[in-house]
């Protein structure tokens, strides 16, 4: 018995070790990031706004989102992975399988519409928010940022950082499977 | 006294932060109100900074908010509720009583308590190893070792 206690801090090590060693797997997959922040808004209903879209410059609303399943990226031109994710929304578009709407947040729309016309422009209606109060009400901390709203308006994931195939596939391909299981079986 | 004097300035030289902005408040209260919330809650974007802290553009931005709330004249309360309803438990350093903050409540208590029975422990088992007498045998083999050693 007294030799095995020697043994204790060893055993701890191994198991602190396997420990460590399985959440950075985890890390280095992008299934986990511990830097992300859970949203207070799962579950909850988009909230309200009423703001301009950027190319019509007519008032919007919430209301824009309910009747179908869609996502909604923050963006800006100010930032570097809005760039590299870009692409990929325009793929996303094209593919049709959700509406890809965006919320221009905190940013110059003289700019926004120059990138639009640049590079294409995969969002359904681009809401503008200058003073960042909709990303506020939505507890955004920063840009890119991508929801996913349901038919009936309700958040059901937010996900901080660029997408591309691999992110979709991992977080959000399953979500939008459920939830359009879901849809079928109410239909 | 110098010393003590000099471990006091670097202790209080830690909780000294920067804001880059400046707010007018009418009253020395609402200063001081707006002061303790920047420094209560906790800059979303960063791991480990309150608002006054930080200079993320986020954190100037819920800066400006609180300011604006503590003019339009809501509570302390309203405040921290505002913000916990947009950016949750990590929002706040004092984080609210629910199932999944009770290891952050109770995680220090438990710790301590692991420690203290481990210490309460060894401090009480009698020092065997040192006081036990060797053997003749074992007398023997060491006395060996020793005069070995001498050469």
């Amino acid at each position: 018995m007294g030799r095995l206690k020697l043994f204790i801090p060893l055993i701890l090590f191994l198991v602190l070790a396997a420990l460590f060693y399985a959440v950075e797997t985890r890390v280095s997959d992008g299934e986990y990031d511990p830097k992300a922040l859970p949203s207070a808004l799962i579950g909850q209903p988009f909230p309200a706004f009423e703001l301009p879209a950027l190319l019509s410059g007519e008032p919007v609303d919430e209301s824009l989102l309910k009747g179908q399943i869609s996502i909604v990226n923050v963006w800006a031109t100010w930032c570097p992975t809005c760039l590299y994710e870009h692409p990929y929304l325009v793929e996303l578009a094209e593919r049709g399988e959700v509406a890809v709407f965006a919320i221009n947040y905190k940013d110059d729309p003289e700019k926004a519409r120059r990138w639009l016309a640049d590079k294409g422009n995969p969002f359904r209606v681009n809401i503008v928010d200058q003073t960042g109060q909709l990303g506020l009400d939505l507890g955004v901390t920063g840009a890119p940022e991508t929801f996913v709203v349901d038919r009936a308006g309700v958040v059901h994931m937010r996900y901080q950082g660029g997408l591309d195939q691999a992110v979709w596939d991992r977080h959000f391909a399953p979500l939008i499977a459920k939830l359009k299981a879901a849809e079928g079986m109410t239909n | 006294m110098r010393l003590i004097l000099a471990l006091i300035c670097l202790a209080l030289s830690l909780t000294a932060v920067a804001v880059v902005e400046t707010y007018d408040f009418v009253s020395d209260a609402e200063r001081k109100r707006y002061n303790a919330l920047i420094d209560e809650l906790r800059c979303p974007k960063c791991q480990n900074q309150n608002l006054a802290g930080s200079d993320a553009p986020i954190a100037q931005d819920l800066r400006r908010e609180v300011y604006r709330m503590i003019k339009a004249g809501n509570s302390d309360q309203e405040i921290l509720t505002f913000m916990h309803n947009r950016y949750g438990d990590f929002v706040l350093y004092r984080p609210r009583v629910t199932l999944e903050t009770l290891a952050l409540w109770l995680g220090p208590a438990v710790l301590v308590l692991v420690g203290g029975g481990v210490w309460w422990r060894l401090s009480r088992a009698p020092r065997q190893a040192a006081n036990a007498a060797l053997s003749q045998a074992e007398e023997a083999r060491l006395r060996a070792m020793l005069e070995r050693n001498d050469d």
